[in-house]
């Protein structure tokens, strides 16, 4: 089965994204490899080109660079700090965060809407961090994002699909790929968010914090996996008590 | 300033806003006992996935110190949801030691005979040239509090070419009107540390007995001027055995979380620091402030506010430092001087308070790997240019 997810007309096999921003750099390489990911978000503001170590020699060749405009505030920060990414070679794609509240760290869905459409007019591959409005991921769209990002919870929060239904309208109305970014706790939530037929989800905190790092990057990629086929399998009936007959129970007619 | 002159009264030019904070933070501290916490109010509080300000004042009671290790785990695992592995690393550059102000506990203080200096704008550049060569990126800038030896212009020279070297650049000054804040941030500095001491003000007017540190309210709302000047995020702290550490402890995290609410894009951190012995006196020391009650306060941070940061200065050993870093703090310093300059050339003017880890950079950066965390030297993209 050829199915792979498009991105920015760009194909990949996997879709488990992983954020590499709570992981030490060598266990950043092991998880990648465990979860077989194929795109590893960047926080560009941890990329120190000129420092002693640096994030981007800890990634395996091979590998999409998503970069985020983590720290950003508003737009004009977010468009600052992706230009700056593309400058220092990370490529055309950007996880777009404007976030402007340093508690909950919910995303400020007005200014990623005015951010995309300028990013998106300079080329950039732009994959919005949101939260779940449908008003504002059709603007998303418009505006010529390549995918939303909407959150499943708070991030880091491990508190799994608590915005399961606005996704689910997401993923009836929204033409592009759905990516549940932030909020996934443990794998079989990311394989509920995929069995609703999400696009992709990423994970990062659930991993960081497990107790075997690389196992739960291997549990992940399985449970993303398996959703993935139960969507495309398509689920079978839940019958809320009643009973069905295996067999029609109006053969009878016409006999 | 006279001594004695009035210490709630505003001097004349200091800027004056309007604002609620001290207020709040003034009852809120007149009605905490933390006596009257029992062990069940502990556990209480330990069940909450967030703290309430009563649930924090229950972590900082002595009822609190039967739970410390339970505290710890829950810190541990709160540092590591928010920051991951990673532990930032910074230094500080004193650039000048003048003071304008009598407080008892410093070395700095006007009345300590001790070599002062400034640093110029060429050996400024040579420190931080030294600096940058060590790997780190983030640096903060002190100076003693001379408004007249290191005025706000020349600070804002040492912002300018400290951001041409580092990506992250704070300040740990004098307290300034929002327009001076302002300055420094077009400048490229971003943070702003200002530590109240102590939030008694009877004990604040017995410590700072001249000088424009004197007066209590100017110094307390620093941060919120700093914050309406544009900068992106502020330290608090208090100098913990100058008063009832508890008490400081209690404000310290009530203004942080009042100024949260105020203003929610502001990045917070806390500081811890406790009394050293410095020139001139060598007796003054913790002020009865345990390693193990200085722990519990940085727990109780961590838990109250966990997404905001926490540093863990030169004045406490290394063994200690190592072990908190992880657990509750998030930011270390290395390759500490705080005499001025010194990291280049001879300092040009003595120390503020004696050190008691003086490690390098390159053996904290080991230090940290060593415990299976993640050195960071920039978590910081400077989203405009300094003018």
């Amino acid at each position: 089965m050829n199915d792979r997810l498009i991105i920015g007309g760009h194909a990949f096999r996997s879709r488990l994204i992983l954020g590499s921003g709570k992981f030490s750099l060598e266990m950043a390489k092991a998880v990648i490899e465990h979860g077989e990911v194929q795109m590893v978000t960047l926080a560009l503001r941890r990329a120190d080109v000129h420092g002693p170590e640096n994030i981007l020699d800890y990634i395996p060749p091979g590998i999409t660079l998503l970069p985020n405009t983590s720290g950003a505030r508003n737009a004009a920060e977010a468009v600052r700090i992706a230009r700056l990414a593309r400058e220092i070679g990370c490529g055309d794609f950007v996880k777009l965060e404007v976030i402007n509240d340093s508690k909950y760290l919910l995303p400020d869905n007005y200014e990623t809407v005015k951010a995309t459409e300028i990013l998106a007019r300079e080329g950039f591959i732009v994959m919005p961090y949101m939260y779940p409005d449908l008003n504002v991921a059709r603007a998303l769209a418009d505006a010529g994002a390549a995918a939303v990002m909407p959150l499943g919870a708070p991030i880091g929060t491990n508190k799994g699909l608590c915005t399961k239904e606005f996704i689910r309208i997401l993923i009836e109305e929204i033409p592009l790929p759905i990516v549940v970014d932030a909020g996934i706790g443990r794998p079989s939530q990311a394989c509920e968010a995929m069995e609703m037929g999400v696009d992709a989800v990423m994970c990062n905190t659930a991993i960081a914090t497990a107790g075997d790092i690389a196992l739960m990057a291997r549990a992940f990629k399985h449970a993303v996996e398996a959703g993935r086929a139960a969507y495309l399998a398509g689920l079978g009936r839940v019958l809320d008590g009643r009973a069905e007959a295996s067999s029609p129970l109006t053969g009878f007619l016409e006999e | 300033m006279t001594i004695r002159a009035n210490h709630m009264a505003y001097a004349e030019g200091m800027e004056a806003i309007e604002s609620d904070v001290l207020d709040k933070v003034a009852a809120g501290l007149a009605a905490y006992d933390y006596r009257r916490y029992t062990g069940a109010d502990v556990e209480r509080a330990l069940r909450q996935e967030q703290l309430s300000v009563a649930d924090y004042g229950a972590l900082l009671s002595p009822a609190a110190d039967a739970n410390l290790e339970e505290m710890a785990a829950r810190a541990t695992w709160e540092t590591r949801r928010h920051f991951g592995n990673s532990v930032q690393l910074f230094t500080p550059l004193y650039i000048a030691n003048y003071c304008e102000n009598h407080c008892v506990y410093c070395g700095f203080n006007c009345s300590n005979r001790i070599v002062r200096g400034r640093l110029s704008g060429e050996e400024i550049e040579d420190e931080l040239k030294a600096i940058a060569a060590t790997g780190l990126r983030e640096i903060l800038l002190l100076t003693g509090e001379s408004r007249r030896q290191s005025g706000v212009e020349y600070i804002g020279e040492a912002v300018r070419l400290a951001a041409r070297y580092f990506p992250a650049v704070g300040i740990e000054i004098y307290p300034l009107d929002t327009g001076e804040y302002a300055y420094l941030h077009q400048c490229g500095a971003d943070f702003v540390s200002v530590y109240q001491e102590t939030y008694n003000t009877d004990r604040y007017e017995q410590v700072h007995l001249r000088g424009p540190k004197r007066v209590f309210p100017y110094r307390f709302h620093a941060q919120e001027r700093a914050l309406r000047g544009g900068m992106r995020g502020v330290a608090l702290g208090a100098l913990l055995g100058l008063d009832d550490f508890r008490n400081d402890a209690f404000a310290v995290g009530l203004h942080a979380h009042l100024l949260q609410q105020k203003y929610p894009h502001a990045e917070l951190s806390f500081s811890v620091p406790r009394l050293r012995p410095y020139i001139n006196n060598t007796a003054t020391g913790a002020g009865g402030v345990r390693e193990r009650q200085l722990l519990q306060v940085m727990l109780a941070y961590r838990l109250f506010m966990p997404f905001a940061g926490i540093t863990i200065s030169t004045r406490e050993r290394a063994g200690l430092r190592d072990n908190v870093i992880g657990m509750a703090a998030t930011k270390i310093s290395a390759g500490v001087r705080v005499g001025v300059g010194g990291h280049n050339a001879a300092e040009k003017g003595d120390e503020q308070f004696a050190i008691a880890d003086p490690r390098s950079v390159a053996e904290v950066h080991r230090t940290i790997l060593a415990r299976g965390l993640q050195p960071v030297y920039t978590d910081y993209v400077r989203a405009y240019t300094p003018c």
